[in-house]
């Protein structure tokens, strides 16, 4: 008989659709958002379509808008946001710190239920005709203007906003309050410590997203004028409110492709992070900073110029925490036993790609260059830098890393090797040619362009076909692995942390025992690093 | 990590531990509250993680409801006569009075967890939390008159808004701030109203006496929070418009 462990205590819906256990709610998660990236990706797809040729001959400009507005609002919202917290953080956090689930199991589930309901309505605005203002919704154009299902949209992401406010809440008691004796803050992952700081954007900036979007949908809905300009209200307010959010909401995604990467960079070279406690604060100096940055996107919107030089300046220190992360990630690779294994491949991309983006974006902070770039290709290919070539190459990597635990089964590494190969190589043609599109002074947003940037573009939508297969094969042999993988033995990469000390996949209660806690969790090799415990 | 031995939790500077026990371990003693979830080890730190998960949502609330008071600060810095003259136009003794209500409501609710606490018979606690409730339905009524004078007076915005003085674009400001704002405030108020409503039941088939309070306590900690913010609306709302000369 088979030994009785998460997946296999329970069948049927039933054991799913109610189950408080957080392994199975993050497996709900998995699901659901990998089904929501289908969808955005599947309207990246038209978009790069719609510019293979100059013309715009394959959609009107109106679906065209409509097109990248539901690309970014389920990206964004319902992909890129809950995708390592809601999925990882859910199944990792109680594991990490030696507690049988969150703190507040039933809230998680509740969660779960909140983001399929916000999804729902999105996808409600999508099929009935869908939204056109950007995934920004910036007013004036969507309360007065737009002719499309903004209030739905709308929702949708008002109502998402309460899944994340959930979970964030979930994990910063939990961390508080359920760690194992013993465990001590300086004890715990890095993971860990990522996903807090995360959690701490989650509370402090969701609930002012929601506020906005609520009086987006007020001033649409029922004419109360808080930021139409004919009603003496002010837009700007708008663009302030929705990056004080926003803004800290790509924090929420590369923060925890950040912990997920000093993980796998300590198990694949078998030595302690270097900078253990640098790591861990860069984290949660990048979540204070990154709440003081929001100005940068109003550079050329009227915002005062001194505001403007004091947003530069902020936006400029919140790359010294992020840099401290990629040089300690360096050095902790420097003199490494480095194993390329296929998580570790895709660490090898976070670390150069989202240099790249990070450097990118000090080009974007400095107040005159960002006159020059701001609203063309340099930005989307700026963002997309880390958003796909650092937050999803986290997001991939992680699950290379635990999938043996979470299923239970091994993956091919041979396939996997290939598709994170692949996908580095699509990203960049996809990507690359569109700082220079932008250089040259492309916009963004519009379904036709001069014939001279089609070189540029061609480029962009073929790479974005080959990451569309590099994309696809993860799924297919991570579900074929389920099936036909070898078993996985409780620690297959000899990695050093509590999640593989127990069985993969755990028991419902993760531990028998609560386990005592004497050291660090991080102990590859007895160095003089060790002290900081 | 674990050195496999079957301990028993130790908690440094936690109090009120209750009796040893190991889970699976055949033979171990079970002295389980019957309120202890199974993730937890022990009911303090159960009521450690509930009352801070409260705390925490309230700090969402602050920055849920810090988005108006953010746009209420800077139209109003923008239009301080407007906003004078239409905070005129509210009834500054309905306003008075709900903020009264509402003091007494905070304090009749801190007697409702004190009974819990010191496990006064369930009819005590369920007293109070009643007579909070009634505060609460008593403050939403005179919301509701005043809202009705506002529609009378054809004050609310929209393509109906009327208004005499001479402010009429930051008048229709205000009120949309005014009615998003006690709007939101009095959703709160009804979903706290639902909330104590369960606490009262729990309350009358005693569930709470002094080992097991926590819902009392996280729900009152709610309760509290939805007061403080009518303190602040009240000042910027109604009193605004004192020195207004007409």
């Amino acid at each position: 008989m088979e030994t009785l462990n998460y997946l296999n205590n329970g069948h049927g819906a039933a054991s799913w659709l109610l189950t408080r256990d957080h392994k199975r709610i993050a497996l709900l998660y998995l699901v659901s958002i990998t089904a929501f990236f289908a969808i955005g990706g599947l309207f990246a797809f038209m978009i790069r379509l719609e510019l293979l040729t100059p013309a715009g001959d394959v959609m009107t400009a109106d679906t065209y808008n409509k097109m990248f507005t539901m690309h970014g609002v389920v990206m964004v919202f319902f992909f890129l946001i809950p995708s390592i917290p809601a999925v990882l953080g859910n199944f990792l956090i109680p594991i990490m710190i030696g507690a049988k689930d969150l703190a507040f199991p039933r809230v998680n589930l509740l969660s779960w239920y909140i983001y399929i309901l916000g999804g729902a309505f999105t996808l409600v605005a999508a099929l009935s005709g869908g939204v056109d203002t950007g995934w920004t919704f910036y007013t004036p154009y969507s309360t007065a203007a737009a002719n499309s299902h903004v209030i739905t949209a709308a929702m949708g992401v008002f109502i998402t906003g309460f899944s994340s406010i959930l979970t964030g809440l979930n994990f910063i008691v939990t961390v508080h309050r359920m760690r194992a004796p013993g465990l001590t803050w300086f004890r715990l992952p890095l993971f860990v410590w990522s996903m807090y700081a995360t959690s701490l954007i989650f509370i402090l900036g969701t609930p002012v997203i929601a506020i906005t979007v609520l009086l987006v949908a007020a001033e649409r809905g029922l004419h109360m004028g808080i930021f139409d300009p004919a009603l003496g209200g002010d837009p700007i307010l708008f663009q302030h409110l929705f990056w004080f959010y926003s803004h800290p909401a790509v924090y929420i995604m590369i923060l925890p492709a950040m912990g997920v990467i000093s993980e796998i960079v300590q198990a694949f070279t078998r030595k302690n992070i270097f900078g253990y406690s640098f790591v861990a604060f860069s984290s949660l100096a990048i979540a204070i900073i990154g709440f003081l940055v929001w100005g940068h996107h109003l550079f050329v919107s009227g915002q005062s110029v001194y505001a403007g030089l004091m947003f530069s300046l902020l936006s400029f220190m919140v790359a010294i925490p992020s840099a401290v992360k990629v040089f300690n990630w360096t050095a902790t690779i420097y003199k490494g036993s480095v194993q390329l294994d296929s998580s570790m491949l895709y660490a090898f991309g976070f670390i150069g790609l989202f240099t790249i983006g990070g450097l990118t974006g000090l080009f974007l902070a400095a107040v005159g260059l960002d006159v020059h770039i701001h609203d063309t290709y340099f930005v989307i290919a700026h963002f997309h830098y880390i958003m796909v070539g650092g937050a999803i190459m986290g997001y991939m990597g992680g699950l290379h890393y635990w999938w043996p635990k979470m299923s239970g089964r091994m993956y091919s590494e041979g396939w996997a090797k290939l598709a994170a190969g692949l996908i580095f190589v699509g990203f960049n043609l996809t990507f690359f040619p569109q700082f220079i599109l932008g250089y040259l002074g492309m916009p963004r947003r519009y379904h036709a362009y001069p014939p001279e940037f089609q070189v540029f573009n061609v480029a962009s939508t073929l790479g974005a076909t080959v990451l569309a297969v590099g994309y696809a094969l993860p799924l297919v042999y991570f579900i074929h692995s389920i099936f036909y993988g070898e078993k996985a033995p409780a620690d297959p990469w000899g990695a050093k942390g509590l999640e593989w000390e127990i069985p993969s996949p755990p028991p419902t209660e993760n531990f028998v025992v609560t386990p005592i806690v004497t050291h660090g969790t991080h102990q590859y090799a007895p160095s003089k690093e060790v002290g900081i415990v | 990590m674990s050195d496999g031995h079957a301990h028993a939790e130790h908690f440094p500077g936690r109090t009120h531990m209750p009796p040893v026990h190991v889970e699976g371990v055949p033979g171990a003693p079970h002295a389980h509250h019957p309120k202890l979830q199974h993730h937890f080890d022990n009911m303090p730190q159960q009521a450690e993680a509930s009352t801070l998960g409260m705390w925490v949502f309230l700090v969402t609330e602050i920055m849920f409801f810090g988005g108006l008071f953010m746009a209420y600060l800077i139209y109003r810095q923008a239009n301080p006569e407007g906003f004078a003259e239409a905070s005129h136009h509210l009834n500054v003794f309905w306003g008075a009075l709900n903020t009264i209500v509402l003091i007494v409501s905070s304090l009749t609710m801190a007697l409702g967890v004190r009974a819990a606490q010191t496990s006064a018979p369930p009819k005590t606690q369920v007293f109070w939390i009643v007579v909070t409730m009634m505060f609460g339905a008593t403050f939403l009524g005179i919301k509701a008159i005043e809202y009705a004078d506002k529609f009378r007076l054809n004050h609310v915005p929209g393509p109906n808004f009327h208004w005499e003085g001479q402010h009429a674009a930051a008048a229709q400001m205000f009120y949309s701030l005014y009615f998003c704002m006690t709007g939101l405030h009095a959703i709160h108020m009804i979903i706290g109203l639902g909330i104590m409503t369960v606490i009262a039941t729990m309350a009358w088939k005693r569930q709470f006496d002094a080992d097991y309070y926590t819902p009392v306590e996280v729900a009152g900690l709610y309760w509290h929070f939805v007061d403080i913010v009518w303190i602040f609306l009240f000042p910027l709302l109604y009193l605004i418009g004192g020195h207004f000369v007409e």
